[in-house]
Protein backbone atom coordinates (compact mmCIF):
# COMPACT_ATOMS: atom_id res chain seq x y z
CA UNK A 1 0.00 0.00 0.00
CA UNK A 2 1.91 2.68 -1.28
CA UNK A 3 -0.65 5.15 -1.83
CA UNK A 4 -0.37 8.46 0.57
CA UNK A 5 -3.11 9.08 2.91
CA UNK A 6 -5.12 12.34 1.98
CA UNK A 7 -3.88 14.83 4.32
CA UNK A 8 -6.64 17.24 5.10
CA UNK A 9 -4.62 20.92 5.09
CA UNK A 10 -7.66 22.61 6.90
CA UNK A 11 -5.65 26.14 6.53
CA UNK A 12 -6.08 26.20 2.91
CA UNK A 13 -9.54 26.56 1.80
CA UNK A 14 -10.22 26.37 -1.95
CA UNK A 15 -11.61 29.93 -3.12
CA UNK A 16 -10.54 31.86 0.15
CA UNK A 17 -7.10 33.39 -1.03
CA UNK A 18 -8.89 34.92 -4.34
CA UNK A 19 -11.99 36.13 -1.95
CA UNK A 20 -9.88 37.99 0.22
CA UNK A 21 -7.61 39.65 -2.47
CA UNK A 22 -11.15 40.60 -3.67
CA UNK A 23 -11.81 42.14 -0.85
CA UNK A 24 -8.67 44.06 -0.19
CA UNK A 25 -8.94 44.95 -3.73
CA UNK A 26 -12.57 46.55 -2.79
CA UNK A 27 -10.99 48.38 0.27
CA UNK A 28 -8.32 50.00 -1.88
CA UNK A 29 -9.47 50.72 -5.16
CA UNK A 30 -11.59 53.22 -4.48
CA UNK A 31 -8.82 55.08 -2.45
CA UNK A 32 -6.51 54.45 -5.88
CA UNK A 33 -8.91 56.47 -8.35
CA UNK A 34 -8.73 59.20 -5.96
CA UNK A 35 -5.44 59.25 -5.54
CA UNK A 36 -4.98 59.14 -9.58
CA UNK A 37 -7.63 61.52 -10.25
CA UNK A 38 -5.91 64.13 -8.26
CA UNK A 39 -3.24 64.29 -10.25
CA UNK A 40 -4.93 64.79 -13.29
CA UNK A 41 -3.94 68.15 -15.42
CA UNK A 42 -7.58 68.06 -16.62
CA UNK A 43 -10.33 70.42 -15.19
CA UNK A 44 -12.67 68.28 -16.22
CA UNK A 45 -12.63 65.39 -14.05
CA UNK A 46 -13.84 62.48 -16.16
CA UNK A 47 -10.92 62.15 -19.08
CA UNK A 48 -6.92 61.89 -18.04
CA UNK A 49 -4.97 64.30 -19.82
CA UNK A 50 -1.82 64.24 -18.24
CA UNK A 51 0.25 64.31 -15.13
CA UNK A 52 -0.21 67.75 -13.00
CA UNK A 53 0.44 68.80 -9.61
CA UNK A 54 -1.20 72.00 -10.49
CA UNK A 55 -4.42 71.06 -7.86
CA UNK A 56 -2.20 70.92 -5.34
CA UNK A 57 -0.68 74.07 -5.76
CA UNK A 58 -3.94 75.65 -5.73
CA UNK A 59 -5.23 74.32 -2.85
CA UNK A 60 -1.64 75.76 -1.20
CA UNK A 61 -2.49 78.71 -2.30
CA UNK A 62 -6.37 78.63 -1.23
CA UNK A 63 -6.37 80.75 2.54
CA UNK A 64 -9.53 79.85 3.10
CA UNK A 65 -8.33 75.92 2.92
CA UNK A 66 -5.19 77.31 4.84
CA UNK A 67 -7.14 78.69 7.59
CA UNK A 68 -9.21 76.10 8.07
CA UNK A 69 -6.30 73.57 7.91
CA UNK A 70 -4.66 75.65 11.06
CA UNK A 71 -7.84 75.30 13.24
CA UNK A 72 -7.77 71.74 12.46
CA UNK A 73 -4.67 71.63 13.57
CA UNK A 74 -4.99 73.39 16.63
CA UNK A 75 -8.01 71.31 17.86
CA UNK A 76 -6.28 67.91 16.95
CA UNK A 77 -3.33 69.21 19.24
CA UNK A 78 -5.07 70.45 22.01
CA UNK A 79 -7.47 67.48 22.18
CA UNK A 80 -4.28 65.33 21.81
CA UNK A 81 -3.02 66.51 24.72
CA UNK A 82 -5.72 66.31 26.72
CA UNK A 83 -7.34 62.85 25.68
CA UNK A 84 -3.72 61.09 25.79
CA UNK A 85 -3.35 62.39 29.76
CA UNK A 86 -6.84 61.69 30.31
CA UNK A 87 -6.79 58.19 28.94
CA UNK A 88 -3.21 57.59 30.48
CA UNK A 89 -4.53 57.93 34.31
CA UNK A 90 -7.97 55.80 33.25
CA UNK A 91 -5.89 52.85 31.50
CA UNK A 92 -3.91 52.70 35.07
CA UNK A 93 -6.73 52.94 37.04
CA UNK A 94 -8.59 50.04 35.26
CA UNK A 95 -5.54 48.05 35.02
CA UNK A 96 -3.52 48.38 38.35
CA UNK A 97 -6.13 50.08 40.47
CA UNK A 98 -8.36 48.90 43.11
CA UNK A 99 -11.63 48.71 42.36
CA UNK A 100 -14.15 46.75 44.33
CA UNK A 101 -16.94 47.69 41.90
CA UNK A 102 -18.11 49.69 38.31
CA UNK A 103 -14.82 48.41 36.60
CA UNK A 104 -17.64 47.21 33.79
CA UNK A 105 -19.07 50.20 34.19
CA UNK A 106 -16.46 53.43 34.06
CA UNK A 107 -15.11 50.69 31.03
CA UNK A 108 -18.55 51.08 28.84
CA UNK A 109 -18.45 54.80 30.00
CA UNK A 110 -15.09 55.24 28.23
CA UNK A 111 -16.02 53.18 25.00
CA UNK A 112 -19.51 55.61 24.78
CA UNK A 113 -18.28 57.76 22.10
CA UNK A 114 -17.46 54.69 19.84
CA UNK A 115 -20.49 52.82 20.03
CA UNK A 116 -23.13 55.53 19.81
CA UNK A 117 -23.90 56.86 16.56
CA UNK A 118 -21.58 60.00 15.79
CA UNK A 119 -24.72 62.05 14.52
CA UNK A 120 -26.13 61.41 18.40
CA UNK A 121 -22.49 62.64 20.05
CA UNK A 122 -22.70 65.62 17.73
CA UNK A 123 -25.87 66.60 17.93
CA UNK A 124 -26.20 66.10 22.41
CA UNK A 125 -23.03 68.08 22.25
CA UNK A 126 -24.50 70.81 20.38
CA UNK A 127 -27.41 71.21 22.40
CA UNK A 128 -25.13 70.81 25.65
CA UNK A 129 -23.22 74.09 24.15
CA UNK A 130 -26.34 76.09 23.27
CA UNK A 131 -28.19 75.33 26.63
CA UNK A 132 -25.28 76.40 28.73
CA UNK A 133 -24.60 79.62 26.46
CA UNK A 134 -20.84 78.47 25.62
CA UNK A 135 -19.93 79.77 22.30
CA UNK A 136 -16.21 79.92 22.60
CA UNK A 137 -15.63 78.72 18.32
CA UNK A 138 -12.02 76.76 18.44
CA UNK A 139 -12.98 75.57 22.66
CA UNK A 140 -16.02 74.07 22.06
CA UNK A 141 -14.35 72.29 19.24
CA UNK A 142 -11.09 71.13 21.58
CA UNK A 143 -13.68 69.95 24.04
CA UNK A 144 -15.63 67.79 21.84
CA UNK A 145 -12.64 66.02 20.53
CA UNK A 146 -11.36 65.46 23.35
CA UNK A 147 -14.32 63.72 24.69
CA UNK A 148 -14.58 61.14 21.85
CA UNK A 149 -10.48 61.06 21.18
CA UNK A 150 -10.09 59.26 24.86
CA UNK A 151 -11.05 55.91 24.14
CA UNK A 152 -9.33 55.81 21.47
CA UNK A 153 -5.96 56.68 23.26
CA UNK A 154 -7.06 54.15 25.93
CA UNK A 155 -7.05 50.91 23.66
CA UNK A 156 -3.36 50.50 22.86
CA UNK A 157 -2.10 51.95 26.87
CA UNK A 158 -4.85 49.74 28.45
CA UNK A 159 -3.39 46.79 25.96
CA UNK A 160 -0.19 47.58 26.81
CA UNK A 161 -0.50 47.36 30.43
CA UNK A 162 -2.48 44.40 30.38
CA UNK A 163 0.57 42.85 28.11
CA UNK A 164 3.60 43.61 30.07
CA UNK A 165 1.67 42.76 33.56
CA UNK A 166 2.68 43.32 36.94
CA UNK A 167 6.10 41.38 37.46
CA UNK A 168 8.33 44.19 37.19
CA UNK A 169 6.36 46.78 39.36
CA UNK A 170 5.99 43.93 41.89
CA UNK A 171 10.00 43.67 41.91
CA UNK A 172 9.92 47.10 42.31
CA UNK A 173 7.42 46.96 45.26
CA UNK A 174 9.92 44.90 47.25
CA UNK A 175 12.98 46.81 46.39
CA UNK A 176 11.17 49.51 48.45
CA UNK A 177 10.15 51.90 45.78
CA UNK A 178 7.19 53.95 46.41
CA UNK A 179 4.78 54.06 44.36
CA UNK A 180 5.69 57.59 42.28
CA UNK A 181 9.34 56.41 42.02
CA UNK A 182 7.44 52.70 40.48
CA UNK A 183 5.48 55.22 38.00
CA UNK A 184 8.21 57.03 37.00
CA UNK A 185 10.88 55.00 36.73
CA UNK A 186 8.97 51.62 35.78
CA UNK A 187 5.57 51.80 34.67
CA UNK A 188 6.16 55.32 32.16
CA UNK A 189 8.90 54.19 30.34
CA UNK A 190 7.68 50.92 29.77
CA UNK A 191 4.07 52.41 29.05
CA UNK A 192 5.86 54.94 26.46
CA UNK A 193 5.58 53.24 23.23
CA UNK A 194 2.01 52.66 24.16
CA UNK A 195 1.33 56.14 25.27
CA UNK A 196 2.80 57.55 21.78
CA UNK A 197 0.29 55.43 19.77
CA UNK A 198 -2.31 56.14 21.62
CA UNK A 199 -1.49 59.94 20.94
CA UNK A 200 -1.03 59.52 17.85
CA UNK A 201 -4.02 57.73 17.16
CA UNK A 202 -6.38 60.37 18.65
CA UNK A 203 -4.60 62.82 16.37
CA UNK A 204 -5.72 61.09 13.87
CA UNK A 205 -9.17 60.69 14.81
CA UNK A 206 -9.52 64.22 15.95
CA UNK A 207 -7.84 65.64 12.34
CA UNK A 208 -10.42 63.35 10.55
CA UNK A 209 -13.81 64.23 12.18
CA UNK A 210 -16.46 65.32 10.41
CA UNK A 211 -19.80 64.93 11.91
CA UNK A 212 -19.36 66.58 15.47
CA UNK A 213 -17.28 69.21 13.40
CA UNK A 214 -19.89 70.16 11.34
CA UNK A 215 -22.63 70.47 14.08
CA UNK A 216 -20.59 72.25 16.82
CA UNK A 217 -18.21 74.77 14.73
CA UNK A 218 -19.53 78.08 14.19
CA UNK A 219 -18.33 81.06 11.38
CA UNK A 220 -14.57 81.17 12.27
CA UNK A 221 -13.64 78.01 13.45
CA UNK A 222 -14.35 75.31 10.12
CA UNK A 223 -12.03 72.62 10.02
CA UNK A 224 -10.51 71.05 7.28
CA UNK A 225 -13.24 68.20 6.44
CA UNK A 226 -16.22 70.47 7.00
CA UNK A 227 -14.75 73.03 4.60
CA UNK A 228 -14.10 70.21 2.36
CA UNK A 229 -17.17 68.77 2.71
CA UNK A 230 -18.63 72.33 1.91
CA UNK A 231 -16.61 72.04 -1.16
CA UNK A 232 -18.00 68.54 -2.09
CA UNK A 233 -20.97 69.50 -1.45
CA UNK A 234 -21.07 71.86 -4.74
CA UNK A 235 -19.88 68.84 -6.95
CA UNK A 236 -16.66 66.89 -8.08
CA UNK A 237 -13.46 69.39 -8.89
CA UNK A 238 -10.01 68.65 -9.06
CA UNK A 239 -9.19 70.69 -5.84
CA UNK A 240 -11.81 68.58 -3.91
CA UNK A 241 -9.51 65.56 -5.09
CA UNK A 242 -5.97 67.09 -4.31
CA UNK A 243 -7.13 68.30 -0.63
CA UNK A 244 -8.58 64.97 -0.23
CA UNK A 245 -5.69 62.96 -1.14
CA UNK A 246 -3.71 65.68 1.29
CA UNK A 247 -5.70 64.05 3.97
CA UNK A 248 -5.94 60.94 2.91
CA UNK A 249 -1.63 60.12 3.03
CA UNK A 250 -1.85 62.57 6.02
CA UNK A 251 -4.07 59.59 7.88
CA UNK A 252 -1.91 56.97 6.38
CA UNK A 253 1.49 58.42 7.20
CA UNK A 254 0.41 58.88 11.21
CA UNK A 255 -1.98 55.42 11.53
CA UNK A 256 1.29 53.78 10.32
CA UNK A 257 3.87 55.32 12.23
CA UNK A 258 1.05 54.57 15.40
CA UNK A 259 0.96 50.79 14.21
CA UNK A 260 5.02 50.54 13.50
CA UNK A 261 4.93 52.12 17.83
CA UNK A 262 2.64 49.47 18.68
CA UNK A 263 4.82 46.53 16.78
CA UNK A 264 8.03 47.35 18.53
CA UNK A 265 6.48 47.48 21.97
CA UNK A 266 5.23 44.06 21.05
CA UNK A 267 8.83 43.07 20.47
CA UNK A 268 10.46 44.02 22.93
CA UNK A 269 7.86 42.18 24.97
CA UNK B 1 -2.22 50.77 44.00
CA UNK B 2 -4.95 52.31 47.19
CA UNK B 3 -8.17 53.03 46.21
CA UNK B 4 -8.14 56.97 46.56
CA UNK B 5 -5.33 56.72 44.13
CA UNK B 6 -7.28 54.76 41.60
CA UNK B 7 -10.51 57.46 42.15
CA UNK B 8 -7.78 59.93 41.37
CA UNK B 9 -6.79 59.08 37.87
CA UNK B 10 -10.25 57.49 36.69
CA UNK B 11 -12.02 60.61 37.89
CA UNK B 12 -10.68 62.72 34.59
CA UNK B 13 -12.29 60.45 32.15
CA UNK B 14 -15.24 59.61 34.21
CA UNK B 15 -16.06 63.81 34.56
CA UNK B 16 -14.98 64.19 31.08
CA UNK B 17 -17.41 62.11 29.31
CA UNK B 18 -19.98 62.47 31.79
CA UNK B 19 -19.95 65.86 31.68
CA UNK B 20 -19.58 66.41 27.91
CA UNK B 21 -21.89 63.16 26.87
CA UNK B 22 -23.84 61.88 29.61
CA UNK B 23 -25.50 64.87 30.50
CA UNK B 24 -25.19 66.58 27.33
CA UNK B 25 -27.94 63.25 26.32
CA UNK B 26 -30.11 63.92 29.35
CA UNK B 27 -30.31 67.52 28.23
CA UNK B 28 -31.18 66.36 24.76
CA UNK B 29 -33.79 64.42 25.98
CA UNK B 30 -35.76 67.28 28.01
CA UNK B 31 -35.60 69.00 25.19
CA UNK B 32 -37.40 66.55 23.15
CA UNK B 33 -40.03 67.61 25.35
CA UNK B 34 -39.78 71.58 24.22
CA UNK B 35 -41.24 73.36 21.95
CA UNK B 36 -39.44 74.37 19.11
CA UNK B 37 -38.51 77.58 18.76
CA UNK B 38 -38.56 78.38 14.57
CA UNK B 39 -35.32 80.44 15.06
CA UNK B 40 -33.48 77.60 16.33
CA UNK B 41 -33.20 76.28 19.85
CA UNK B 42 -36.23 75.62 22.03
CA UNK B 43 -39.00 77.30 23.65
CA UNK B 44 -40.08 76.55 27.48
CA UNK B 45 -43.93 75.69 27.07
CA UNK B 46 -43.39 71.65 27.82
CA UNK B 47 -44.91 69.23 25.10
CA UNK B 48 -45.00 65.78 23.50
CA UNK B 49 -45.22 67.37 19.79
CA UNK B 50 -42.29 65.93 19.19
CA UNK B 51 -43.19 62.30 19.98
CA UNK B 52 -46.10 62.91 18.15
CA UNK B 53 -45.16 64.04 14.92
CA UNK B 54 -43.41 60.31 14.64
CA UNK B 55 -46.66 59.24 13.08
CA UNK B 56 -48.74 62.52 12.81
CA UNK B 57 -48.61 66.00 10.96
CA UNK B 58 -50.10 68.95 12.26
CA UNK B 59 -52.70 70.24 9.36
CA UNK B 60 -53.43 74.12 9.14
CA UNK B 61 -56.21 74.10 11.08
CA UNK B 62 -54.57 72.10 14.00
CA UNK B 63 -55.82 68.91 13.50
CA UNK B 64 -53.65 65.67 13.65
CA UNK B 65 -53.55 63.58 10.30
CA UNK B 66 -51.62 60.32 10.40
CA UNK B 67 -48.50 60.31 8.18
CA UNK B 68 -46.60 57.81 8.21
CA UNK B 69 -43.60 59.57 6.35
CA UNK B 70 -41.28 59.74 9.33
CA UNK B 71 -41.74 56.25 10.25
CA UNK B 72 -41.11 54.82 6.69
CA UNK B 73 -37.46 56.62 7.27
CA UNK B 74 -37.18 55.04 10.55
CA UNK B 75 -37.77 51.50 9.15
CA UNK B 76 -35.83 52.42 5.72
CA UNK B 77 -32.82 53.39 7.71
CA UNK B 78 -33.39 49.82 10.20
CA UNK B 79 -33.21 47.91 6.97
CA UNK B 80 -30.31 49.51 5.70
CA UNK B 81 -28.59 48.93 8.68
CA UNK B 82 -29.47 44.94 8.77
CA UNK B 83 -28.39 44.74 5.02
CA UNK B 84 -25.00 46.47 5.81
CA UNK B 85 -24.63 43.85 9.17
CA UNK B 86 -25.90 41.13 6.77
CA UNK B 87 -23.44 41.86 3.74
CA UNK B 88 -20.41 42.61 6.11
CA UNK B 89 -20.78 39.58 7.90
CA UNK B 90 -21.01 37.48 4.48
CA UNK B 91 -17.83 39.16 3.25
CA UNK B 92 -15.78 39.74 6.86
CA UNK B 93 -16.44 35.83 8.23
CA UNK B 94 -14.29 34.21 5.47
CA UNK B 95 -11.98 36.82 5.33
CA UNK B 96 -11.24 36.80 8.67
CA UNK B 97 -11.06 33.00 8.62
CA UNK B 98 -8.49 33.52 6.11
CA UNK B 99 -6.22 35.53 8.19
CA UNK B 100 -6.84 33.39 11.03
CA UNK B 101 -5.15 30.94 8.88
CA UNK B 102 -1.72 32.20 8.09
CA UNK B 103 1.40 32.29 9.39
CA UNK B 104 2.20 35.03 12.38
CA UNK B 105 3.73 37.65 10.08
CA UNK B 106 1.58 37.73 7.32
CA UNK B 107 -1.44 37.97 10.02
CA UNK B 108 0.07 40.76 11.04
CA UNK B 109 0.73 42.20 7.93
CA UNK B 110 -3.27 41.07 6.49
CA UNK B 111 -4.67 42.92 9.77
CA UNK B 112 -2.66 46.16 9.20
CA UNK B 113 -4.23 46.16 5.53
CA UNK B 114 -7.80 45.72 6.71
CA UNK B 115 -7.58 48.19 9.62
CA UNK B 116 -5.68 50.84 7.44
CA UNK B 117 -8.49 52.00 5.19
CA UNK B 118 -10.53 52.03 9.17
CA UNK B 119 -8.51 55.09 10.34
CA UNK B 120 -8.85 57.45 6.68
CA UNK B 121 -11.16 60.11 6.83
CA UNK B 122 -14.88 58.88 6.12
CA UNK B 123 -15.87 62.15 4.47
CA UNK B 124 -13.04 60.85 2.17
CA UNK B 125 -13.61 57.04 1.69
CA UNK B 126 -17.01 57.91 0.71
CA UNK B 127 -16.29 60.83 -1.83
CA UNK B 128 -14.49 57.98 -3.74
CA UNK B 129 -17.66 56.25 -4.38
CA UNK B 130 -18.72 59.46 -6.10
CA UNK B 131 -16.06 59.45 -8.33
CA UNK B 132 -16.49 55.99 -8.88
CA UNK B 133 -20.43 55.84 -9.60
CA UNK B 134 -21.82 59.46 -11.11
CA UNK B 135 -22.73 59.63 -14.35
CA UNK B 136 -19.56 60.28 -16.15
CA UNK B 137 -17.23 58.26 -13.04
CA UNK B 138 -15.04 55.39 -13.79
CA UNK B 139 -17.51 52.45 -13.97
CA UNK B 140 -19.42 54.35 -16.25
CA UNK B 141 -17.24 54.75 -18.19
CA UNK B 142 -15.18 51.82 -18.26
CA UNK B 143 -18.57 50.11 -19.65
CA UNK B 144 -18.80 52.57 -22.44
CA UNK B 145 -15.64 52.08 -23.33
CA UNK B 146 -16.41 48.42 -23.81
CA UNK B 147 -19.46 49.12 -25.52
CA UNK B 148 -21.87 47.62 -22.85
CA UNK B 149 -23.96 50.56 -22.47
CA UNK B 150 -24.80 54.09 -24.32
CA UNK B 151 -26.06 55.96 -21.42
CA UNK B 152 -24.47 56.08 -18.38
CA UNK B 153 -26.78 53.76 -15.99
CA UNK B 154 -27.57 56.03 -12.89
CA UNK B 155 -25.24 53.93 -10.23
CA UNK B 156 -25.32 56.70 -7.97
CA UNK B 157 -28.29 58.28 -5.45
CA UNK B 158 -29.97 54.76 -4.56
CA UNK B 159 -30.50 52.61 -2.18
CA UNK B 160 -27.41 50.16 -3.69
CA UNK B 161 -24.92 53.12 -3.84
CA UNK B 162 -25.57 53.83 -0.17
CA UNK B 163 -25.65 50.26 0.96
CA UNK B 164 -22.29 50.15 -0.82
CA UNK B 165 -21.07 53.36 0.88
CA UNK B 166 -21.48 51.64 4.35
CA UNK B 167 -20.35 48.24 3.77
CA UNK B 168 -16.98 50.10 2.26
CA UNK B 169 -17.10 52.36 5.52
CA UNK B 170 -17.74 49.51 8.32
CA UNK B 171 -16.31 45.84 6.78
CA UNK B 172 -13.24 46.54 9.02
CA UNK B 173 -15.57 46.58 12.10
CA UNK B 174 -16.92 42.89 11.23
CA UNK B 175 -13.49 41.10 9.97
CA UNK B 176 -11.59 42.60 13.60
CA UNK B 177 -14.07 41.02 16.23
CA UNK B 178 -14.24 37.83 14.39
CA UNK B 179 -10.57 37.57 13.75
CA UNK B 180 -9.78 38.48 17.34
CA UNK B 181 -12.26 35.12 18.77
CA UNK B 182 -11.25 33.12 15.92
CA UNK B 183 -8.00 34.31 16.80
CA UNK B 184 -7.86 31.70 20.13
CA UNK B 185 -9.17 28.79 18.38
CA UNK B 186 -7.20 25.65 19.35
CA UNK B 187 -6.05 24.21 16.40
CA UNK B 188 -6.76 20.62 17.74
CA UNK B 189 -10.74 20.82 17.39
CA UNK B 190 -10.24 21.02 13.60
CA UNK B 191 -8.29 18.39 13.50
CA UNK B 192 -9.78 16.30 15.43
CA UNK B 193 -13.32 17.22 13.62
CA UNK B 194 -11.65 16.08 10.55
CA UNK B 195 -10.22 13.03 11.92
CA UNK B 196 -13.63 12.35 12.60
CA UNK B 197 -14.41 12.48 8.76
CA UNK B 198 -16.06 15.49 8.67
CA UNK B 199 -16.10 17.69 5.37
CA UNK B 200 -15.15 21.24 5.33
CA UNK B 201 -18.29 22.34 5.45
CA UNK B 202 -19.55 20.67 8.70
CA UNK B 203 -16.12 21.31 10.86
CA UNK B 204 -17.15 25.18 9.62
CA UNK B 205 -20.65 23.90 10.44
CA UNK B 206 -20.32 22.72 13.80
CA UNK B 207 -16.90 24.27 15.17
CA UNK B 208 -15.68 27.25 13.54
CA UNK B 209 -19.19 29.11 13.09
CA UNK B 210 -19.77 28.60 16.87
CA UNK B 211 -16.23 29.56 17.84
CA UNK B 212 -16.70 32.46 15.89
CA UNK B 213 -20.10 33.80 16.86
CA UNK B 214 -19.07 35.87 19.61
CA UNK B 215 -16.91 37.92 17.30
CA UNK B 216 -19.61 37.97 14.44
CA UNK B 217 -22.24 39.56 17.15
CA UNK B 218 -19.61 42.18 18.24
CA UNK B 219 -18.64 42.82 14.94
CA UNK B 220 -22.42 43.26 14.08
CA UNK B 221 -22.91 46.02 17.02
CA UNK B 222 -20.02 47.72 15.65
CA UNK B 223 -21.69 47.54 12.61
CA UNK B 224 -25.04 47.83 13.13
CA UNK B 225 -24.63 50.87 15.31
CA UNK B 226 -23.24 53.71 13.00
CA UNK B 227 -24.53 52.43 9.90
CA UNK B 228 -27.74 52.99 11.80
CA UNK B 229 -27.04 56.50 12.34
CA UNK B 230 -24.84 56.92 9.26
CA UNK B 231 -24.70 60.63 7.61
CA UNK B 232 -21.91 60.36 4.91
CA UNK B 233 -23.44 57.94 2.99
CA UNK B 234 -26.94 58.62 2.76
CA UNK B 235 -26.06 62.49 2.54
CA UNK B 236 -22.99 62.10 -0.37
CA UNK B 237 -24.24 58.73 -2.00
CA UNK B 238 -28.02 59.21 -1.65
CA UNK B 239 -27.39 62.52 -2.71
CA UNK B 240 -29.33 63.30 0.50
CA UNK B 241 -32.74 63.20 -1.19
CA UNK B 242 -33.78 59.96 0.73
CA UNK B 243 -33.59 60.53 4.15
CA UNK B 244 -32.33 58.27 6.83
CA UNK B 245 -32.50 58.70 10.37
CA UNK B 246 -28.46 60.54 10.66
CA UNK B 247 -29.57 62.83 7.92
CA UNK B 248 -33.19 63.90 9.30
CA UNK B 249 -31.91 64.19 12.76
CA UNK B 250 -28.94 66.57 11.37
CA UNK B 251 -31.31 68.23 9.12
CA UNK B 252 -33.57 69.11 12.26
CA UNK B 253 -30.67 70.95 13.56
CA UNK B 254 -29.82 72.97 10.42
CA UNK B 255 -32.32 73.26 7.53
CA UNK B 256 -35.71 72.28 9.11
CA UNK B 257 -34.97 73.95 13.12
CA UNK B 258 -37.24 71.84 15.13
CA UNK B 259 -34.58 70.82 17.67
CA UNK B 260 -37.26 69.03 19.68
CA UNK B 261 -38.02 66.55 17.12
CA UNK B 262 -34.13 66.22 16.24
CA UNK B 263 -33.73 65.87 20.27
CA UNK B 264 -36.74 62.88 19.99
CA UNK B 265 -35.78 61.49 17.00
CA UNK B 266 -31.74 61.04 18.43
CA UNK B 267 -33.17 59.97 21.92
CA UNK B 268 -34.92 56.95 20.29
CA UNK B 269 -31.80 55.95 18.46
CA UNK B 270 -29.75 56.39 21.46
CA UNK B 271 -32.10 53.97 23.76
CA UNK B 272 -31.83 51.39 21.23
CA UNK B 273 -28.01 51.50 20.93
CA UNK B 274 -27.83 51.48 24.55
CA UNK B 275 -29.54 48.87 24.81
CA UNK B 276 -27.81 46.92 22.34
CA UNK B 277 -24.27 48.42 24.38
CA UNK B 278 -25.50 47.19 27.85
CA UNK B 279 -27.02 43.49 26.74
CA UNK B 280 -23.42 43.16 24.67
CA UNK B 281 -21.27 44.06 27.84
CA UNK B 282 -23.15 41.66 30.24
CA UNK B 283 -22.53 39.14 27.53
CA UNK B 284 -19.36 39.82 27.72
CA UNK B 285 -18.70 40.25 31.00
CA UNK B 286 -19.82 36.68 31.70
CA UNK B 287 -17.91 35.13 28.98
CA UNK B 288 -15.16 36.37 30.87
CA UNK B 289 -16.49 35.25 34.29
CA UNK B 290 -16.98 31.42 33.37
CA UNK B 291 -13.45 31.77 31.48
CA UNK B 292 -11.93 32.60 35.22
CA UNK B 293 -13.53 30.29 36.42
CA UNK B 294 -12.56 27.77 34.19
CA UNK B 295 -8.98 28.95 34.90
CA UNK B 296 -9.08 28.78 38.44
Amino acid sequence: MSAKPVIFDWRRTPGLPSFTALIVAFLYAPLLVLVIYSFNASRMTTVWSGFSLQWFVQVAHNGDIRGAALNSLIIAVAATIASTAIATAAALALERGVMPFGRGLVTGMIAMPLVVPEIIVAITTLVFFSALGMHYGLLNLIIAHTVFCIPFAVLPIRARLLDMGGTLEEAGRDLYADEWQLFRRITLPLLMPAIGAGAIMAFVVSLDDFLISMMVSSAGSTTLPVYVYGMMRLGVTPEVNAISTILLVVSLVFVTAALLLGRRYQRTA
Amino acid sequence: MERNRTLLLIAPAVLVIGFFMLIPMFIALAYSFLTANPYGGVLPPPTFDAYVQFLFQRDFDDSLVYSPSYIFIILRSVYLAVATTAICLVLGLPVAWYIVCQSEARRRFLLFVITLPFWINTLIRTYCWILILRDEGVANNLLRHLGLIAQPLPLLYNDGSILLGLVYTFLPFMVLPIYSTLERIDPRLIEAAYDLYATRMAVFRRVVWPLAKPGALAGATLVFAPSLGSFLAPDLLGGGKKLLIGSLIQMQFTSSRNWPFGAALSTVVTVAVLLVLVWRTRQTYRRDQRGREQRA
